[in-house]
């Protein structure tokens, strides 16, 4: 177990080397060009593979070759670059490749900014690229998390054969807090095999890495096999962290670093006599809704994000109208801040102690 | 007694192609499969099927295959590679695929010296969609969105490509030969093999394109789209070397 004070970005890196990732393909894009950075310092000196590539489109496609080839792979970008990947990751998706991309977003829609921003939930949960498949989406909300999440992302990856992404942001990736290597949370992250990839067909019949199903009835039993490991994967592996949520009337939805301020929200609202608590979920596919049922008897639900309000919507499938849910957010790379919050709940009607 | 004279390569699979009749691909899967018969690779060749007539290559040959995204076979590639440096890798790329849409990835993969191999089928249509306008149609040749003759004014200018990657130090090996006569494809067997064998020797990156018909999309019989090849398409784009290192045989 060691210690050690990490900018978010580099921790990204730090947990792909830490996970045997051999290959990483990116490109420069602001807030993100730390990863980048590490990877080409460090990849190199661990023997593995870095490329800059010619666009976000490229390097989506070389992780695709890489991952195709049976080593842990991925790419990172901020959110225009990450438009870019689509086309690649729903090939990746189609064909079943294990591999980790990480969105640290800001403002959009277009060239949008560069100041930290939560709205790619939709593109990241909805799928984003054509057709049905879906992503695992993990949201850090701190440096730690960052570490922990890209190393659970490798091995979620290549025990569904998935693509899997790191929806953090530009505040998560530009902060610097201490990350502590602890071993024993990736005990049962051992790399499986894979006699799928296309590595050479020594001893062995060919293999095809593919997601061209011309005949539709063959398409449809794909899609079905991809619906029923999305099933499984949303059966297994909701991930949620909850906050003073046991006596709670108001809960407060928030992923990323909006939960950060949205838990000191939670905070002053019971100093003030409200009982708030936190939902925060850390999985946003799959959706962990199985939680936000189990708190059906709330007076109401404010979900609290960096956009013009897209969880909000799983929020509200999740508790199928059993409870108000209202929305706070700001966009543009402005952040809510926690007395907006609270302020937020007093009109809700915040029920006294 | 019967007498063997010609068999199918270990490197082709059984299954029959589903190409036009007269069309070039045949051919040139066939001279891949020699190729890769001959240098002994086979169980670590790992083929890069494009989006266009080839899609279904992993189909007909007999080693490991990954279909790639419209254009995007050589960053697939490059990531094969990279990966696995002992593989022997290889795209196989339509005009259309490789010198429009994915131009880019071409570019990039040689100007890095990328030590893979490219097939490049250049019959100056798109095949697969149905005989539309591809980067390298002839001036003034009719097409389903050329109906009146490609206006280079309007539509651009055809591209010869291995002369456009010729100015980047990273390749290699940068040749144009034919699959329209025995002789001919006698010299594109042998520039196939030149190319996977300076892979295999690590040289770097190296483009073989193969001028090719496309009968049914030309609206023209196999012969006359043969003739049609020798007489408007290879005064444009003229059989041979166009970049070849010292030293490199």
């Amino acid at each position: 177990m060691t210690k050690e004070l990490l900018k978010g970005n580099d921790a990204i890196g730090a947990a792909a080397i830490d996970s045997n990732c051999q290959c990483y393909f990116g490109y420069p894009i602001t807030p993100q060009n730390e990863i980048c950075e590490y990877f080409s310092e460090h990849m190199p000196k661990a023997g593995r593979v870095f490329i800059q590539a010619e666009s976000e489109v490229a390097a989506i496609n070389m992780v695709y070759g890489a991952a195709a080839s049976g080593v842990r792979a991925m790419t990172s970008s901020s959110s225009p670059g990450i438009s870019l990947k689509m086309e690649g990751i729903s090939y990746l998706a189609g064909a079943e490749l294990p591999c980790v991309v990480a969105n640290i977003m800001r403002g959009g829609p277009g060239l949008g900014g560069i100041q930290p921003s939560q709205s790619d939930y939709f593109q990241a949960t909805k799928g984003g690229g054509h057709g049905d498949y879906r992503l695992i989406v993990l949201a850090p909300s701190g440096v730690q998390e960052l570490y922990d999440f890209t190393r659970l992302a490798f091995h979620l990856a290549d025990k569904y054969r998935n693509p899997v992404m790191i929806l953090g942001d530009g505040f998560l990736g530009q902060m610097m807090e201490v990350v502590v290597k602890d071993s024993k949370k990736s005990d049962n992250f051992e790399e499986p095999e894979k006699p799928w990839a296309t590595n050479g067909c020594k001893g062995r019949e060919k293999n095809i890495i593919n997601s061209l199903y011309l005949d539709p009835a063959v398409l449809e039993q794909h899609n079905n096999k991809l619906q029923e490991k999305y099933r499984q994967i949303t059966e297994n592996e909701q991930r949620v962290d909850t906050y003073l949520t046991d006596d709670a009337e108001l809960i407060i939805a928030s992923f990323g670093i909006a939960a950060r301020i949205a838990k000191e929200a939670v905070d002053m609202a019971r100093d003030k006599g409200i009982k708030a608590g936190l939902i925060r979920p850390i999985t946003l596919w799959p959706f962990p809704g199985k939680t936000f049922t189990s708190y059906s008897k709330v007076k109401a639900i404010l979900t609290v994000e960096m956009n013009a309000g897209q969880m909000v919507e799983d929020v509200r499938l999740a508790v199928n109208g059993k409870v108000p849910v209202y929305f706070h957010g700001r966009t543009g790379g402005m952040i809510p801040e926690s007395k907006d919050i609270v302020a937020e709940l007093e009109k809700m009607g915040g029920a006294k102690v | 007694m019967s007498t063997t004279i010609l068999t199918r390569p270990e490197s082709l699979s059984d299954r029959k192609f589903h190409y036009c009749p007269g069309c070039s691909h045949g051919i040139a899967h066939r001279l891949v499969g020699e190729v890769i018969d001959e240098l002994g690779v086979r169980e670590k060749t790992v083929g890069i099927a494009p989006v266009g007539c080839s899609v279904l290559l992993y189909d007909y040959v007999n080693f490991d295959c990954i279909q790639a995204a419209h254009g995007r076979a050589p960053a697939v590639a490059t990531g094969v590679k990279r990966a696995n440096p002992d593989s022997v890798v290889f795209t196989y790329q339509g005009d259309g695929d490789l010198a429009s849409i994915g131009m880019a990835e071409t570019v990039h993969a040689a100007a890095r010296g990328e030590n893979i191999t490219i097939v490049f089928i250049n019959n100056a249509v798109y095949g697969m969609t149905g005989g539309q306008m591809a980067p390298t149609t002839l001036t003034s040749q009719v097409t389903t969105t050329t109906p009146f003759g490609r206006d280079c004014g309007i539509a651009g200018h055809p591209i010869k490509v291995p002369e456009l990657l010729s100015s980047l130090e990273g390749a290699t090996y940068l040749t144009r030969v034919a699959v329209n006569n025995p002789k001919n494809v006698n010299k594109a067997k042998k520039a196939l093999k030149k190319a996977f064998q300076i892979q295999i020797d690590g040289r770097g990156f190296s483009l073989v394109e193969i001028v090719a018909i496309c009968p049914i999309n030309w609206r023209m019989p196999p012969e006359k789209a043969l003739k049609w090849l020798e007489d408007s398409m290879l005064p444009l784009y003229p059989l041979g070397d166009i970049k070849a290192e010292q030293g490199v045989s």
